[in-house]
């Protein structure tokens, strides 16, 4: 375990407080773009006022205490094998933190693996750790290209996808939202991402949280109100974050 | 096709038919692929035969990044030791853009008078090109988080780079710092194994992909248990020199070529060019290399310096995030306007992820002056967050680089900036200023 960030210091006069943040493996699972989803988190932190605390969690690691929000990216194949085995290692307690509220985002490879199981092409089973109600299926498409999604929750969410797996929710999780361009999950439902609890699962890179600031500040939020009780907004710039938005919605898939 | 099979029995026909469609297309203003797909249709031994022929045989040049300087390198250092030197200058750099190209150069009776080929090649085109042609050296670049647009992975790539070098005959030339590359040599049996290689001390302005985000002090990602001997090991770069250390002695030579990377690359053109070479009959005369070697302009766009009123105007073309970091290491800001112009065309790869595994922080203290390109407003937040000041912000490139140009007179200049965003650059340049070309 290792830290970075400006200010690791738990206690701060100006500071309503510290947002423990934890990037799940980020040496074997990092890919397109997975540190802007860590950067975003950090800094936006920072700016609602917030003192935010950076910690890598890679294989072997001890596991952080005190954890306000878990972030884990996609990977190659090699690096999903180098950490199989440590994440069931983690999964009792990955999955206590998801069911007791704990604000978790995982995007692409790790969103596959907090699911049930990874059936590849070749009929193996890569086990999950079970903490959403999903499974994914290996196929010979690769989905790739710009996505809009339609979410109840969080407006219009947009990302760029680039998967051959592909994921159905069970009945106990909901979609993140419908795609209104691309394809999402899988190419029968029309769905993208799932929603469980506290947690955000997503295919979508982009990175997804500096175009999806809302989704940013719903983890921050809720680490905030699960920890002090309150959350008490700053004023983040997000003007060239909508600008952002705006021309990425124009672009070709 | 009654008529293809008919003229597919008459191989002898191929050549000048191949060569008549080139004219023709070319009278046309044609693409350059199409003549090699007519020659590769009636008669596919074609560029085997002619190519595997040749006294020194083929060389492909292939990776992520860098092919197209590379390979320009390796020409005219081969050249320099007397060779005649057949390459796809056209840059039409997959299977029937070679075929095409070789059209050009054959005479009637489809003899190429050359004594190598050294061809750039697309690394999944590569892959059916060593199919057919295999050849007997082959210099594998680098995998860099670059194309997984098209590719999907990057361990994927590095399978393709794999294949090249299985289906090379003589020698393999390999990147001892690219640990995908490297890990080919474990794979190989037959072949004459070379590798290129980094100074200890030059290794931390290379990042590789596996270590862009890994925390100080966290273990390397697993490379070769230990380094092998290179054949060439770049060990410092000057201003405008570099020090090589091949055959146990260290030589310093002026460098025309910009940028860390690129004379990083001149350490790989120097073992290729030093392994065809010393398969010959007579070995490389290394004063006439390096005379060569310093000499070697950028390829087209590839860390171009312009000159535009009267101040210099540097152009870093930046397709990934190891690219644009070394581009920012080798290009430091002090002093400079900088301007970074980012596309997401098909040729720049749609996916603006990867400006997000690079790292701004060497620009905080100038600032960036103008942003422009399709995805100017992805690349304006992405230097937000790295609490970098932002000038301008304009979409459109023709007008935002006259304003950077109005805006930062007197003052030597760079633009940072995808492969599409370069070819509208370069064509907004020659209209609005003169444009000359200096190296």
């Amino acid at each position: 375990m290792s830290q970075s960030g400006a200010n690791p210091a738990r206690e701060s006069s100006a500071s309503k407080g510290t947002i423990r943040v934890v990037q799940l493996y980020p040496r074997d699972m990092n890919i397109y773009g997975d540190w802007g989803n860590a950067l975003v988190l950090q800094q936006r932190i920072k700016w609602h006022g917030y003192t935010p605390e950076l910690l890598e969690y890679n294989v072997g690691d001890p596991f952080p205490e005190d954890v306000d929000i878990i972030v884990g990216g996609g990977g190659q194949d090699s690096g999903q094998l180098i950490i199989q085995d440590d994440l069931q290692a983690r999964a009792g307690a990955l999955k206590d933190l998801a069911e007791d509220g704990a604000p978790m985002l995982v995007i692409c490879g790790l969103y596959q693996l907090f699911g049930k199981f990874f059936k590849t092409r070749t009929g193996a089973v890569i086990p999950g750790i079970g903490v959403l109600d999903v499974e994914t299926h290996g196929t010979d498409e690769r989905l790739i290209g710009n996505v809009k999604v339609t979410t109840p929750e969080f407006g219009e969410v947009l990302g760029y996808e680039n998967h051959s797996g592909q994921t159905t929710l069970g009945s106990s999780v909901r979609p993140l939202g419908t795609v209104a361009k691309g394809t999402g999950n899988n190419s029968s439902d029309g769905h993208e991402g799932a929603r469980y609890r506290n947690i955000v699962a997503s295919y979508l890179h982009g990175s997804l949280l500096p175009k999806n600031p809302a989704i940013a500040d719903f983890l921050i939020r809720t680490a905030a109100e699960r920890r002090f009780g309150t959350f008490v907004p700053g004023n983040p710039d997000d003007r060239y974050a909508q600008l952002a938005r705006e021309h990425a919605a124009r672009r070709p898939r | 096709m009654p008529l293809l099979g008919y003229i597919r029995t008459m191989l002898s026909f191929s050549v000048p038919l191949g060569k008549l469609v080139r004219r023709v297309s070319r009278l046309r203003g044609g693409g350059s692929a199409l003549p090699g797909l007519v020659v590769e249709k009636i008669d596919p031994g074609f560029m085997r035969r002619t190519l595997t022929t040749l006294p020194h045989g083929v060389a492909v040049v292939s990776g992520t990044n860098g092919k197209t300087t590379t390979t320009k390198m390796v020409v005219e250092l081969l050249e320099s030791q007397g060779l005649k030197v057949f390459t796809n200058r056209t840059g039409s750099n997959f299977t029937r853009g070679v075929a095409a190209a070789l059209l050009g150069e054959v005479d009637w009776r489809g003899r190429l008078d050359a004594d190598v080929a050294v061809l750039e090649l697309d690394e999944a085109h590569a892959v059916h090109f060593v199919n057919s042609v295999p050849p007997r050296y082959c210099l594998l670049l680098n995998v860099l988080r670059d194309q997984l647009d098209r590719f999907g992975e990057i361990d994927k790539t590095a399978q393709l780079l794999q294949h090249i070098a299985a289906k090379t005959t003589g020698t393999v030339v390999l990147n001892r710092e690219d640990p995908r590359v490297a890990r080919i040599a474990a794979t190989l049996t037959g072949q004459d194994v070379k590798y290129f290689g980094l100074d200890d001390s030059l290794l931390s302005t290379f990042p590789n992909d596996d270590d862009m985000r890994a925390a100080p002090g966290s273990p390397a990602p697993a490379g070769l248990p230990e380094k092998p001997a290179a054949d060439v090991v770049l060990r410092k770069v000057g201003a405008d020199t570099a020090e090589f250390e091949y055959d146990g002695g260290t030589v310093t030579t002026g460098m025309k070529l910009r940028g860390v990377y690129n004379i990083f690359n001149a350490a790989a053109a120097l073992t290729l060019a030093r392994s065809i070479c010393g398969s010959g009959a007579a070995t490389a005369n290394h004063d006439t290399l390096l005379e060569a070697l310093s000499h070697v302009a950028p390829a087209f766009g590839r860390g171009e310096s312009l000159t535009v009123d009267g101040q210099p105007l540097d152009l870093v073309l930046v397709k990934n995030p190891s690219g644009f970091r070394l581009g920012l290491k080798s290009f430091p800001a002090g002093g400079y306007a900088t301007m970074i112009a980012i596309n997401d065309n098909y040729a720049d790869g749609r996916d603006m992820s990867w400006l997000w595994d690079v790292e701004f922080d060497s620009l905080q203290e100038g600032g960036v002056d103008q942003l422009t390109g399709s995805r100017a407003y992805d690349m304006a937040l992405r230097l937000q967050y790295d609490d970098v000041r932002i000038g301008a912000v304009e979409t459109e490139i023709a007008s935002a680089l006259a304003a950077f140009i109005r805006e930062a007179q007197g003052k030597p200049k760079r633009i940072f900036c995808t492969y599409t965003a370069m070819l509208a650059i370069r064509r907004e340049l020659s209209k609005i200023t003169t444009v000359e070309v200096v190296s």
